[in-house]
């Protein structure tokens, strides 16, 4: 929190850099001549760069740092030399991750509420953003313990991130990809994340099976993650 | 631990630190077995390694303050420790300064400072003075004295012969992963012969050794050309007993 607290300015201004861009890209140039579901192309994309921003932000605070700190810095030392647990520094990685994860969802909702947004948003949305920091902030902790160069780390970034953030319900409904791809998609993180996220903003309730996929995903990245710090030494 | 690079010092330091798992073996430290009794061996080392690896967002309290939380030292206690600590390596006027601009002489002392912070009972410094520039590494040599002389049991890996000289009563001498050696510097140097002759001859120097001053003069009364008698050092003693120079 010191380190964020210190380079907060920095931190703030990057985050508003890409919902700007898609919020003018695909909300004001593209989205205008859009409809999806008979409504509003910006209220239907906002939730689904809320996820990718949370999703996005999380990983890489966490995964990208740690594993810097990892190979070139070498301070994960001290903290595997220090009388704690795994489970506890696994803990305060998320915990770091989630806070910058669920700051740049709270600056795109600001932003898409500038843009003329309306987006029911309550508790829930909030508990599903928080739940898709800690999912990707904890995959951060795995993949930065896992991956051993900072190229193979931009490599899993390329591969495992990238695909998600365009075709997991971010910009469009996956139903209309071909079966294959929609199975692929259906199992994947990101998609529940904005399945969920879209549905509270439109007011439609919590879906139960989307948010256990969350739950699920989250309780298996942290598991993983401890194991992947227990496994570093 | 003396020994050339890569001869397995920071290896063996990372096994005892328990960075690394070793393949076999055990090893005690105060009583401990350090792949068993891992939180008593965690509490009880002290380990300053080779790379800086303060964090450099940090100034220094702040990096003593995440040690010193990171060791559960109570709020009160760890607050005065620091004051002290930041006293003791001289650096109390920089506390709120990062510490990634600070000089490498500095990084050390500060490193050297957060590994005391929970009063360990041994402390390790992996190459305490590498890459630092005279004045900087006497001054660490001066402050490992210090800790020594007040109790601490410091085990150091260097591959600088001087410094193994001037700060180590027992030198396990280190080469291709094994320990070939381990004593007094006096009890190493007895091994081999305390004087050395060294005979100049065409471009190739012979080192010969003995045990006291009188050979050595009748050896060096029977050669021509360039002779030079001296005290044996440890440099001696890795070269006799491996065939080559630390640096090879």
């Amino acid at each position: 929190m010191v380190v964020l607290r210190r380079s907060f300015g920095k931190f703030f201004t990057s985050r508003l850099v890409g919902p700007l861009l898609y919020l003018v890209a695909f909300g004001w140039g593209l989205g205008r001549s859009i409809q999806v579901d008979g409504g509003n192309y910006l209220e239907f994309m906002v939730p689904g760069i809320i996820a990718l921003g949370a999703m996005n932000t999380s990983f890489n605070a966490v995964g990208v740092n740690l594993n810097i700190s990892r190979l070139y810095y070498k301070t994960l030392d001290e903290y595997l030399i220090a009388p704690i647990s795994a489970a506890a520094f696994v803990s305060g990685k998320v915990l770091a991750g989630s806070v910058r994860g669920l700051i740049d969802a709270l600056v795109i909702l600001a932003l898409a509420f500038l843009f003329g947004a309306h987006l029911a948003v309550g508790g829930w949305f909030f508990l599903v953003v928080l739940l898709t920091c800690f999912v990707f902030s904890a995959l951060g902790v795995v993949a930065a313990m896992v991956v051993n160069s900072h190229e193979d780390m931009a490599n899993f970034s390329t591969f495992v991130i990238l695909p998600m953030s365009f075709l997991c319900g971010t910009f469009f409904l996956p139903d209309r990809l071909p079966k294959v791809f929609g199975f692929i998609i259906d199992v994947l993180p990101l998609t529940h994340a904005s399945y969920l996220l879209r549905a509270l903003a439109s007011g439609q309730g919590i879906i139960p099976l989307s948010l256990a996929v969350l739950a699920a995903y989250a309780l298996i990245s942290f598991a993983g993650g401890v194991a992947a710090v227990r496994a570093v030494r | 631990m003396l020994g050339p690079n890569g001869a397995g010092k920071t290896t063996t330091f990372r096994m005892l630190t328990m960075l690394t798992k070793p393949s076999g073996g055990s090893a005690l430290i105060s009583g401990c077995e350090v792949t068993r009794d891992l939180r008593k061996v965690k509490k009880e080392i002290g380990v300053v390694p080779q790379h800086m690896n303060l964090d450099q967002e940090l100034t220094a309290r702040e990096n003593l303050e995440l040690h010193g939380r990171l060791h559960k030292i109570p709020g009160d206690q760890r607050q005065q420790r620091i004051q002290e600590l930041l006293a003791y390596v001289e650096l109390a006027d920089r506390s709120h300064d990062l510490a990634g601009k600070f000089s490498g002489g500095m990084k050390r002392r500060l490193m050297i400072a957060r590994a005391l912070m929970h009063r360990p009972g041994v402390l390790f410094l992996d190459e305490p003075t590498a890459g630092l520039d005279p004045q900087a590494r006497r001054n660490i040599w001066d402050l490992i004295r210090r800790m020594n002389s007040e109790g601490m049991t410091v085990l150091l890996t260097t591959h600088y012969i001087e410094e193994a000289e001037v700060l180590c009563r027992r030198v396990g001498i280190i080469d291709r992963g094994r320990l070939i050696a381990l004593g007094t510097p006096a009890e190493l140097k007895k091994k081999v012969g305390e004087i050395v002759v060294e005979v100049l001859n065409h471009g190739d120097t012979e080192y010969r050794f003995f045990a006291g001053r009188e050979q050595a003069l009748q050896y060096a009364g029977s050669m021509s050309g360039n002779v030079l008698i001296r005290e044996a050092n440890l440099e001696d003693v890795f070269v006799e007993l491996t065939g080559r120079k630390v640096g090879d």
